[in-house]
């Protein structure tokens, strides 16, 4: 997957955890909270989607590298090399 | 004997128990939910009588939110569960009133509302009454130093006027305390925000649309409920650790998780573990419900809720009586916006009972005793509300006794044991506790208490 799809890949998650909010205009260098109302509830369903959809497991300890989407590009890149985006699901 | 394994085993399909399993299915778990009765919804069930649906014990859906309050419980909840607002068709409360002796405060979703009776009733404390709402504003109750810190001193350190004191104490243990006499502080901060700053709603058809909405969302996911299952014991290694359930039928169902809504100390009685007197709950509760030939307003019922005193000083704590008639909750459910129940009315009264007394009655001594105190229920409600009696055509109680047949909790508490677990610490490693004894109440808080215990203990950790 490369950098435009896992972008596609969070926003897609981020949509289906919070229907109203529109992910298109979302930076990719501030911080996912201080763009959307996310809480950390919302937060731990960015990274159980990961695991749900493509197979990604994110340690507790790592969930401060996916505070922007430039930090989610730079951390799953590795891990989601070779995965097919899904969206929609 | 045959046995199964799951990732997940939830034990009670009330409130926090299908939250819990809800979240679990929809990341892939393996969970079952497994309920002894018939019926889902532990304490917020319903059933049907004389060819209407009855539910068991909804006064109002506190904690009402519109949906672009982001980060108020409700949203978040329905976040959580991938549910939508909509779905739930709220009806709003319109007025209701903390009713102590002669001194009357209405309130209603509108906070301004309350302000303006606290200011015109106690004047004195306008200034404080503000202070105390931006303390409760300010405060963050989910991160708690001290769960039995008191509620009535955190009101005390804002408010000088104890009657103020009192008449706000009173629907904030009437709406979550299993403790006598005051409620926890974090409790009480949880409470006036999700009775006074948030509000009150019910949803339209009662109980049961929104118990349909969670059981097809947790069967959509894959989870599996199971009615008619009850746990007859947790299961444990040598360690101590639990490792599944053995239920009624003596079927074994093995899971290194198990999330339980049955109470600390049934959940420890379920463990083989010991339980002392002190952690179980003393607070139980008679309610009547009466179907009104005709709206509750036309009889003079106006207000939606009403929480009632005959004095000042509301006792709150086990009666020696069979029942307390001193104090009380009148709810208009046809008060609620909507008009469900046109040409009809429907008002539920409840007040604290001794569950021992009911307990022990024999059973043609039961109904008696359970017709006489119903009748004096209506009677000291009345000055409060209206007389519903002349009025009835269908009358339903339920006592202590029918509280323990329903749920298992022993002593028929509503409210749970006197301390909390807000961490869900069962003291038995894979047990976590959910519900009412992990220390939310109502609906929206029972939600979210299944929601955070899955999170923390079945999803992050796994």
């Amino acid at each position: 997957m490369n950098r435009e799809e896992i972008i596609l890949a969070i926003q897609d998650i981020i949509k289906a955890i919070a229907p109203d909010e529109d992910v298109s205009d979302l930076k990719t260098d501030v911080r996912l909270r201080d763009q959307i109302e996310l809480d950390s509830m919302d937060f731990l369903d960015i990274v159980m989607e990961l695991r749900k959809r493509y197979g990604v497991q994110v340690p507790e300890d790592d969930y401060k590298e996916l505070a922007t989407l430039d930090g989610c590009v730079a951390y799953l890149g590795p891990k989601m090399r070779g995965k097919t985006l899904k969206v929609g699901v | 004997m045959t046995t199964d394994r799951y990732d997940a085993l939830v034990i009670g399909a009330g409130m926090s128990g299908l939250a819990a399993g809800i979240r679990l299915a929809q990341f892939g778990k393996r969970v079952a939910i497994l309920e002894r009765h018939a019926l889902w919804g532990g304490l917020n069930s319903f059933y049907k009588r004389g060819g209407r649906r009855f539910d068991s014990g909804l006064h109002a859906l506190t904690n009402f939110a519109r949906p672009e309050s982001k980060s108020a419980p409700l949203s978040r909840v329905l976040r959580q569960l991938r549910l939508r607002f909509d779905d739930l068709h709220l009806c709003e409360q319109g007025r209701s009133a903390l009713h102590l002796a002669n001194l009357r405060l209405d309130f209603s979703n509108d906070f301004a509302l309350f302000e303006s009776e606290v200011a015109r009733a106690f004047p004195a404390q306008r200034d404080a009454f503000a202070n105390l709402v931006r303390a409760v504003r300010d405060a963050d109750p989910f991160s708690v130093s001290d769960p039995s810190a008191s509620g009535r001193a955190f009101l005390r350190e804002q408010l000088q006027d104890e009657d103020l004191v009192s008449a706000l104490m009173l629907p904030l243990t009437w709406y979550g305390s299993g403790r006598e006499e005051d409620v926890d502080a974090y409790q009480a901060i949880i409470l006036f925000r999700a009775i006074f700053l948030e509000g009150l709603a019910r949803p339209r058809g009662g109980i049961k649309p929104l118990l349909d909405l969670l059981i097809a969302r947790f069967k959509a996911e894959g989870g599996e409920l199971r009615t008619h299952h009850g746990v007859e014991s947790i299961l444990r290694d040598a360690h101590g650790t639990a490792r599944g359930v053995r239920l009624d039928s003596g079927h074994e169902l093995l899971s290194d998780r198990i999330l339980s809504s049955a109470g600390f100390v049934e959940t420890r009685s379920l463990c083989g573990e010991a339980v002392t007197v002190a952690d179980q709950g003393r607070l139980s509760f008679v309610e009547t419900q009466r179907v009104l030939s005709q709206p509750s307003a036309s009889i003079g019922a106006q207000h939606t809720l009403v929480f009632f005193a005959n004095s000042l000083r509301p006792r709150w704590r086990r009666p020696e009586e069979p029942v307390d008639l001193s104090n009380g909750v009148v709810a208009c459910s046809d008060n609620y916006a909507g008009g469900e129940f046109a040409p009809h009315g429907l008002m539920r009264i409840t007040c604290l009972a001794n569950p021992e007394i009911w307990t022990a009655f024999p059973e043609a001594e039961y109904r008696a005793a359970k017709d006489l105190w119903e009748d004096r229920i209506c009677a000291a409600a009345t000055p409060y509300a209206a007389d519903p009696r002349p009025h009835t055509t269908q009358v339903d109680c339920f006592t202590p006794r029918t509280i323990v047949q329903y749920t298992g909790h022993v002593g028929g508490t509503v409210y749970g044991s006197p301390t909390k677990r807000l961490d869900g610490d069962s003291g038995v490693p894979n047990v976590h506790l959910i519900g009412t004894d992990q220390g939310f109440v109502g609906i929206v808080g029972a939600l979210m208490s299944g929601i955070s215990m899955a999170n923390r203990h079945a999803l992050v950790a796994s």
